[in-house]
């Protein structure tokens, strides 16, 4: 994280004086995009950089589902499963691409490109069935549609 | 349109969102007014006399929780949009982000005019991706521009602002949560009094407010507490923003001024119900809100106190309609999920009540509930009102007894007969 703190320094200046408890959760989001995921290494060297107790970061990386210890597939596939998106087929195409990846839940491929996640109403539910793919939100999901995009992940 | 417009009044094309068209539209003109003209206390007299209430549940009276915020007591206050839009079936502050964050900068910046905060915040999910696109561009034109920063418009007010994102934590979008969140440790809400206006953030005076209530300040600011108590009813004044979903032909974001009949916004606005189906039952206010059958909304209009008179509230906002023919043991079991994984695991009873509740909607859809899981349902809901830090445990138990007042035969018959009498159907084909 060392070669991150040019811009922690940026970001601190942002904030009033006193705050820097505060930047432990987009410290350890800039750190997840870097590495992809959080290292011991990060967590040391953030509670030194920042002057917070070690065991503050080690409970948001576990508390938050948004972040995680270990690396995943390049594409992340977010599969939203709450009551307007099932209202809307999601368990229908989740099964679709299911199948297509040959991997369930919480797994990854062999190949490393892809990894499945379930997750709770990201706030799409006009444009359900919807999943996220790394950053990005992909709404009004259909087998087709998902065919189309997969292929389109390399 | 279902009446009047305050937030949704112009048409949305690629470049609504900027700086540019919203100040075309007239945009921090109610800034400058405030700045010039207002003196702090007549701001937040003229917000309290407009009655607007709070938009992302509660419905509490802005005007009276920035009451308790003392301007000069010598302590740094600090303003919180809360952006961290979760409650499933809620996506309408996701559209103020996306297409008119400005709106939401000029509001805050009155804000902080009015309460004496030098540096506010906005705590975003952190999921939206385009909306924060969206609002830190918005923020960097606003600093541009002059808006943010010292010496605002020449006067002595200086104001800053923060983008914070979140990192996935419903219970985040709790207040108490939030401020834990923001000060970059897990989100556990907090035992209140002292309430966040007496020792929020960093034990500071805070407001926290929803982006939709703060929406609404620079059109109150701008035409007055008069003007905007026209719109709406005596009790609800103003407009609010929906967040329709499931099976309408065409759901999306509508603002609708307050007291407007409930059924003409969902046959005309919304474009009926799929397939022309008969509503079985509609979560009015984001699922935490109790369920209400197609025959008990059916003369109801959408103002506050009557959702309140029926026992059930406007919530979030959030209004995901239910055709007939969708199962309710099935899209209850969803529910239960989504509890049980959201909560924080601070206090006993959430902790424990919601796996139960989930546990026992696992069991019951997978064929092996028992007779006697009904009132076991009941009794966790009952049991966790009230014996929690923030409103989570009670939400889950408020939305299961919802369902199960309304609906109790599906989950006899389902229980009996080891099957869905719907066949534990949720979908509603557009084709149909």
């Amino acid at each position: 994280m060392r070669h991150l703190i040019p811009e922690f320094e940026k970001l601190r200046a942002r904030f009033p004086a006193g705050f820097e408890s505060s930047m432990v959760l987009p410290c350890v989001r800039r750190i997840q995009e870097d590495r992809g995921y959080v290292a011991d290494e990060d967590i040391s060297g953030l509670a030194a950089y920042l002057g917070v107790p070690q065991i503050q970061i080690e409970e948001v990386l576990s508390f938050y589902t948004m972040f995680r210890r270990r690396p995943i597939g390049r594409w992340h596939l977010q599969f939203c499963h709450n009551v307007s998106c099932s209202m809307n087929g999601a368990e229908r195409i989740l099964e679709h691409v299911q199948k297509k990846l040959g991997i369930r839940p919480g797994e990854t491929t062999p190949d490393g490109r892809f990894t499945l996640s379930l997750v709770e109403c990201l706030g799409s539910c006009g444009t359900a069935p919807m999943m996220m793919v790394n950053e990005g939100y992909h709404e009004n999901l259909t087998s087709e549609a998902v065919d189309e995009l997969l292929e389109g992940l390399k | 349109m279902p009446g009047r417009q305050i937030i949704m009044s112009f048409p949305v094309t690629a470049t609504s969102h900027t700086l540019a068209e919203y100040r075309s539209r007239g945009g921090y003109g109610a800034l400058e007014k405030a700045l010039r003209s207002m003196k702090p206390a007549e701001v937040v007299k003229e917000v309290t006399a407009s009655g607007l209430q709070g938009r992302g549940g509660a419905a509490f009276p802005v005007g009276r929780k920035w009451q308790v915020m003392v301007y000069d007591d010598g302590q740094p206050h600090y303003l919180i949009a809360n952006a961290d839009e979760g409650e499933p079936g809620t996506f309408k502050d996701r559209w103020i982000l996306e297409n008119n964050p400005h709106v939401l900068l000029e509001s805050m910046l009155i804000t902080s005019y009015a309460l004496n905060v030098r540096n506010c915040f906005v705590y975003i999910r952190g999921e939206f991706d385009l909306p924060y696109r969206r609002l830190a561009g918005a923020v960097e034109e606003a600093y541009a521009a002059g808006f943010f920063g010292e010496r605002i418009l020449g006067t002595d007010f200086s104001c800053d602002i923060v983008v914070y994102r979140g990192a996935g934590a419903y219970v985040a979008g709790e207040a108490s949560g939030l401020i834990s969140s923001l000060e970059g440790k897990k989100s556990y809400p907090r035992n209140r009094p002292p309430r966040l206006t007496v020792r929020g953030l960093y034990q500071r005076p805070t407001v926290v407010n929803n982006v939709e209530s703060l929406s609404n300040i620079a059109w109150i600011v701008a035409h007055g507490a008069a003007a905007y108590k026209e719109i709406g009813t005596p009790k609800s004044p103003g407009t609010r923003l929906y967040s329709v979903s499931g099976h309408v032909n065409r759901p999306g974001v509508y603002e609708a001024e307050l007291g407007y009949p409930w059924m003409k916004f969902l046959e005309e606005d919304c474009g009926g119900i799929v397939g022309g189906r008969a509503i079985k039952c509609v979560v009015p206010g984001g699922v935490s809100s109790k369920v209400l059958t197609g025959a008990e909304i059916k003369d109801l209009a959408l103002s506050h106190e009557a959702l309140w008179d029926v026992g059930s509230t406007l919530g979030s906002g959030g209004m995901i309609v239910i055709a007939e023919g969708t199962c309710m043991v099935t899209l209850s079991q969803i529910l239960m999920r989504f509890y049980h994984h959201e909560s924080c695991g601070q206090c006993t009873p959430c902790r424990h009540g919601t796996g139960w509740l989930h546990r026992i909607m696992d069991r019951i859809v997978a064929g092996q509930g028992r007779p006697e899981d009904i009132e076991r349902l009941y009794y966790i809901a009952k049991f966790n009102d009230g014996t929690t830090i923030c409103g989570l445990g009670d939400a889950a138990g408020y939305a299961i007894s919802g369902i199960l007042d309304k609906f109790r035969d599906e989950f006899e018959y389902y229980i009996e007969h080891k099957r869905s009498r719907y066949d534990g159907n949720l979908e509603c084909l557009r084709s149909s």
